[in-house]
């Protein structure tokens, strides 16, 4: 997993599958990010190589969703995932709370925006 | 090795109930379920539906001890994949009340939504169950395109 900051927003780069397995590195790692700087608002969460999700997955996301939504009013989006991890996020309600976009500047457009999902 | 009646082809494994077994249990029924002619994307559902039913057992069977997870996966004659997955823990007391969404044992960590990606992803789910008598999840499916082919 990789993080990088671009203004307000953390941008999680995750690799390989997110499961029952993986979720807790990913909650402590996006933990970790999110204490290292109060700047940090939004959570951007780079799906593109993420192959398979599940409800642990699911979970975990939902996790970090309400965190920076109760800590830092912040919103969550999903960049670029793959079809049947798209599926998953779509069957589990989670795109009712985030958005689901394309490319980098798409996610950091519609924050600028701040409008769309609550 | 003779097989029973009306099955085709059969694999089991067992393992402890250990979070790093999930991937390896969901990958290999998913690579034998391709013997059928299933889709890329129904292969997908059941790698989900597997891992769904298999993280149930670790998380919840044994409790915060590590025990036994059984899984088994015939090709029936009739083309469709069975998958069960059995272990002896603890059981589950109200299994209509397990198999509803939002509904878990442990929250905010799942949102119960195991049973509700089961249920979407596979053709069939059946759980038997009781207190101390441990659990067994049965999950079927076809391919869509044999059934369409009738």
């Amino acid at each position: 997993m990789e993080a990088r900051r671009v203004g307000e927003s953390l941008i999680v780069r995750l690799k390989g599958e997110l499961d029952l397995n993986t979720a807790e590195a990913f909650k402590a790692f996006v933990r970790e990010e999110l204490a290292a700087s109060r700047r940090v608002r939004h959570l951007i969460l780079d799906l593109r190589a993420v192959p398979f999700i599940d409800s642990s997955g699911v979970g975990a996301i939902l996790g970090r969703y309400r965190e920076i939504k109760e800590e830092r009013a912040g919103r969550l989006i999903a960049w670029g995932p793959r079809q049947p991890v798209r599926r998953v996020l779509a069957l589990s309600g989670l795109v009712r709370v985030m958005d689901v976009v394309d490319t980098q500047q798409e996610a950091l457009a519609l924050l600028k925006e701040g409008n769309r999902n609550p | 090795m003779t097989l029973p009646d009306g099955i085709a082809n059969r694999v089991a494994m067992e393992f402890p109930s250990k979070a790093e077994n999930v991937a390896f249990a969901r990958t290999a029924v998913a690579v034998f379920a391709s013997q059928l002619d299933f889709t890329l994307e129904e292969l997908d559902e059941i790698k989900v539906a597997v891992s769904e039913a298999v993280s149930n057992a670790v998380i919840h069977a044994y409790g915060d001890a590590v025990g036994t997870v059984r899984v088994e996966a015939v090709i029936t004659a009739e083309g469709e994949l069975v998958v069960w997955v059995r272990d002896d823990g603890r059981g589950i007391e109200d299994v209509g009340t397990a198999r509803q969404a939002q509904w878990t044992s442990r929250p905010e960590e799942r949102m119960g939504l195991g049973f509700t990606f089961m249920e979407e992803y596979m053709d069939g789910v059946e759980v038997d169950s009781a207190p101390g008598a441990g659990t067994r999840v049965t999950l079927r499916k076809a391919p869509a395109r044999a059934r369409v082919a009738g």
